[in-house]
């Protein structure tokens, strides 16, 4: 078995590299599916070994820049688990709405889906205006797409379904022009938004928020990780605050579990209590 | 009962599934040695209804798999739907909701690979009925790692084109119906 120790070790070495190098710290991702990405892309070089890929990342920026892509997470959609919208939309919006002014950050926002899919639910409940969001990914390219907020015109279908499930109260079409094969997210949506760089495994914390969202991010983080980003969350929130994580992630068995009460179990809304 | 030489039984499913498993997962007894780890192929929204009817049905406690989960004796654990299943080398789960692979999510060669990654030898990788060809390269990666791989007779599977993938691409070392994968996993045979 002394491919698979051999790999480990690689893996290991890679990873260290391009934190030394980069200042991106992946040491303490879950390891099964970095190394599943990281495979992925060695099949897809002319090299032999995780060992060659590791020369090539130190001395080629533009390899190190695709890798980095491959890294990142940007599966999403918009409206995804309509149910936890819905959700967010009965339990959480008539608690933002007492507030005067409301800010929420939105970590790991991938390609931005997300964080329209909130500003839409903001807007029809009146509360967009006297809102700031924070939009915020370790990936810049990714990032940039996340501004451009286009989508592929094959997903409307799926996103109008979605919307509309999750309690959308006008016609999807009304936030979209579409030209050609995608469509063009209503830029008026934009305007409350700040898309910036944070990267939740070496930054620090980030304002006062009523409201963050961080979904389907943590599961990729080992154990202490994990840990850094909750208590990170707490720190950026406000008593009472509310964290919203993904459907399968929990703050069970973290540090700080209980610091936050759930909200609305189901949903996976939590409210930061102490 | 008698310990099989295998610490993970991970099992691949599709179209059919929900019959095949239910001929199988409820044989087993409470003191069966080894966890297992399931991926089905199902609609992204689909509810758990698989997971709590063949709960009720077995003796073993079938749940979906949580996110740094330990797998532990008398459990079988399902992927959640919409998300990838992953075996850690500490034998903890972990989920993923990366790209479909297989244009599916969750893949069955994900679940395999790790599964072989983390165990090796001592993995067992069973694929069953199913059209379309997502677990032959986690079975082959069993197989590399020297893992056992049982793949159901295409013959009697009610969708033939998953399992009939599988021995192509990997040495399978056993192809039986499904109540000789129970007599096997029995150590009936």
């Amino acid at each position: 078995m002394s491919k698979i120790e051999n790999e480990n070790i690689e893996v290991e070495l890679l990873l260290e590299t391009i934190f030394q190098k980069y200042g991106y710290d992946f040491r303490y991702y879950s390891r099964a599916s970095i190394k599943r990405r990281i495979k992925h892309r060695l099949a897809l070089t002319k090299l032999n070994t995780i060992s060659e890929m590791l020369g090539q990342v130190l001395y080629d920026v533009k390899f190190f820049e695709t890798l980095l892509l491959d890294f990142s997470v940007n599966v999403t959609e918009m409206f995804r688990d309509p149910f936890f919208f819905k959700i967010l939309r009965k339990e959480v919006i008539p608690v933002l709405r007492t507030y005067p002014f409301l800010k929420i950050w939105h970590a790991g926002c991938a390609t931005g889906e997300e964080v329209y899919s909130l500003a839409i639910i903001l807007k029809e409940e009146g509360l967009y205006d006297k809102t700031q969001i924070y939009a915020t990914d370790f990936n810049e390219v990714i990032l940039h797409k996340a501004k451009q907020g286009i989508i592929p015109l094959d997903q409307i279908k799926q996103y109008t379904l979605n919307y509309q499930k999750a309690g959308g109260k006008e016609s999807f079409a009304n936030y979209y022009t579409a030209k050609y094969d995608s469509a063009l997210i209503d830029q008026s949506l934009k305007k409350g938004i700040v898309f910036s760089d944070h990267n939740l495994a070496t930054d620090g914390v980030f304002g006062e928020m009523n409201l963050i969202l961080c979904r389907n991010v943590m599961i990729y983080f080992q154990k202490e990780l994990q840990n850094r980003a909750i208590g990170l969350f707490k720190d950026s929130m406000c008593n009472l605050g509310f964290l919203c994580l993904g459907t399968k992630e929990s703050l069970m068995f973290s540090e700080y579990e209980n610091d936050f009460e759930p909200v609305v179990k189901k949903a996976k809304i939590f409210r930061r209590i102490k | 009962m008698e310990k099989l030489d295998y610490e993970v039984i991970v099992i691949g499913v599709s179209t059919g599934g929900m019959k095949a498993l239910g001929e199988i997962i409820p044989e087993l007894p409470l003191d069966f040695p080894s966890p297992i780890a399931i991926v089905q192929h199902l609609h992204p929204c689909s509810d758990d209804f698989l997971v709590t009817d063949l709960n009720e049905r077995s003796k073993l406690t079938v749940k979906q798999a949580d996110e740094k989960e330990k797998l532990k004796q008398g459990f079988v654990y399902f992927a959640p739907s919409n998300y990838h299943l992953l075996i850690e080398n500490d034998k903890t789960f972990s989920l993923s909701v990366n790209d479909l692979v297989n244009f599916a999510r969750p893949a069955i060669d994900v679940l395999f690979e790790t599964a072989a990654e983390a165990f090796k030898e001592k993995t067992l990788g069973i694929v069953l009925t199913g059209a379309n060809h997502d677990g032959s390269q986690g079975a082959k990666k069993i197989k590399e790692y020297g893992g056992l791989v049982i793949v159901q007779d295409p013959e009697s599977a009610e969708a033939d084109i998953m399992p009939r993938a599988a021995i192509e691409a990997a040495k399978v070392d056993f192809v039986l119906d499904l109540d000789k994968i129970v007599d096997f996993l029995l150590k009936k045979i």
